[in-house]
């Protein structure tokens, strides 16, 4: 890391904001996994509790923004440290996206809990879940030890889970045509198939932050729109 | 006219103005400043920051032949204004300092009267040819120094009597009277309170339609709101000089980044 600023309390505000951003992104983790498991187990209590927990992962993205105005205002930071601000105020966005999308799937939890399974998919969203969870868990990583090339692999990695999310798109589809009384709880489930892909895409985000605050580049966006299953009639 | 927004207000693609080449200073056995090249655009602000003892000032006032004035210092390499070696034996220093102005630190009007305070340069460089004439130059460098409003009713009232803000703006007003195309500043907010500054700044911004401006500072926050360019110096070297948004976002060199973070002194 880089040498310490002369103004140590300089460093103090800028270290307490990123501890703030690992302990969001732990909840964050930990929300993404107990969402998807309460669905594959149809466990309305556990799906109860990441709504509830929501709230604290929606007061430490107030926090990391109050502090950072703080910052801002105080030390006019300048050159990495206008780029760690400006990069805190993203991710911490980023982590409540995902945090809100997680709380909406344990709500379709309750939900689909209330009705007869339709297929294995909740399993193949709970795979998805997991290598959404693992890539989040890296970026965060990526972001502490300032790691350009972890980053850019996780941003590698969010075309894996398009493709899941595609498969998912196709499965249920034809649950859908088979039987209009799947109509409802397939819905439900491709809105959490969506949810779960979205959050890929917040995590993506997070690791751009990462290369823009090591490099001061933003990466360009060279993925390709691989598969067109999701916009295709 | 200057009502652009910060982001829109980048630098001008101009014309040189200043060149330096390989510009070395020796304070007697010191060396103050080593090997600086840099190139001065037309009707930009550049500012040029670095921690004390770093060169600036020193290499500020070479551009002017200020340096002259101290025996023990000696100026190598070549500095052109508009292609003309300044250092040349035919170039007249008095002539030179009227063409690239000066404006310091500390206010320090002559202890005469706002008007005479203005109409020094003008007159000992014969530019007016009549009393009228003269009052046109004092009026438009007054404006210029925005400070016209607060004076035009006491011209004859004496330049150490007014505010230390009103006293640089005047200073400012004394600089331009004598049409320079050059305008070097050392450090001159640093003993101004925040509005007092801010009207200064404002002035810089509006002088850089007409006049080259280069500004010595040490507050960063300065540099980054009225300068186009930015050069950093450290230890008598020219470290980094880029457009100053770059400078002050994605600096390349790790001690500027250093410097405007504020981890060394």
């Amino acid at each position: 890391m880089q040498e310490q600023h002369i103004a140590s309390a300089f460093d103090r505000d800028l270290e307490t904001i990123q501890a703030r951003i690992m302990k969001m992104g732990g909840l964050v983790e930990v929300s993404i996994m107990d969402a998807a498991r309460s669905l594959e187990t149809r466990d309305e209590e556990l799906a109860e509790q990441v709504r509830a927990n929501d709230k604290a992962i929606d007061a430490l993205e107030e926090m990391i923004n109050e502090e950072a105005a703080r910052v801002i205002a105080m030390r006019a930071p300048t050159a990495s440290d206008l780029r760690l601000i400006l990069s805190v105020t993203k991710i911490s966005g980023n982590l409540e996206r995902i945090g809100d999308l997680s709380k909406n799937l344990a709500k379709r939890t309750g939900v689909l809990a209330q009705m007869p399974p339709v297929g294995d998919s909740p399993a193949a969203m709970r795979r998805m879940a997991r290598e959404v969870e693992r890539m989040l868990k890296d970026a965060l990583d990526a972001y502490i030890q300032r790691d350009v090339e972890l980053a850019a692999d996780v941003i590698g990695r969010d075309h894996e889970v398009d493709q899941m999310y595609n498969t998912l798109f196709r499965e249920l589809l034809t649950f859908m045509m088979e039987d209009a009384r799947n109509i409802t709880p397939c819905m439900h489930l491709h809105f959490i198939a969506k949810n779960i892909e979205r959050m890929g895409d917040h995590v993506t985000s997070i690791a751009e932050q990462v290369i823009y605050l090591v490099t001061g580049e933003r990466p360009e966006d060279e993925r390709p729109k691989a598969d067109v299953t999701s916009v295709s009639l | 006219m200057n009502d652009m927004s910060t982001i829109e207000r980048g630098a001008k693609l101009s014309e040189t103005k200043v060149s330096a080449r390989g510009v070395n200073v020796h304070y007697g056995d010191t060396h103050a400043i080593k090997d600086v090249n840099v190139d001065i655009s037309n009707n930009n602000v550049t500012a040029f920051i670095g921690p004390s003892g770093c060169g600036k000032s020193t290499f500020l006032r070479c551009l002017n032949r200020m340096n002259d004035t101290i025996d023990i210092c000696r100026v190598d390499g070549a500095i052109q204004l508009d292609g003309q070696d300044i250092y040349d034996k035919r170039v007249d220093p008095v002539q030179l300092r009227a063409r690239v102005g000066m404006v310091f630190q500390k206010p320090n009007p002559f202890p005469k009267s706002i008007y005479d305070n203005v109409a020094y340069g003008p007159k000992i460089h014969g530019l007016a040819k009549s009393k009228s004439d003269m009052d046109d130059i004092v009026e438009r460098a007054l404006r210029r120094g925005a400070i016209w409003d607060e004076v035009k009713d006491r011209l004859h009232s004496t330049g150490t009597g007014l505010s230390g803000g009103q006293q640089q703006r005047l200073c400012i007003a004394r600089a331009v009277a004598t049409e320079p195309e050059v305008l070097l500043m050392d450090e001159p907010c640093s003993a101004l309170d925040p509005i007092a500054t801010a009207q200064v700044e404002e002035l810089i911004d509006e002088l850089r339609e007409n006049f080259t401006v280069v500004i010595v500072t040490h507050s960063m926050q300065q540099a980054a709101r009225v300068s186009q360019k930015t050069a950093f110096f450290h230890l008598g070297e020219l470290v980094e000089f880029g457009e100053t948004g770059q400078i002050f976002t994605k600096p390349e060199d790790p001690r500027t980044e250093s410097y405007i973070t504020g981890r060394i002194g």
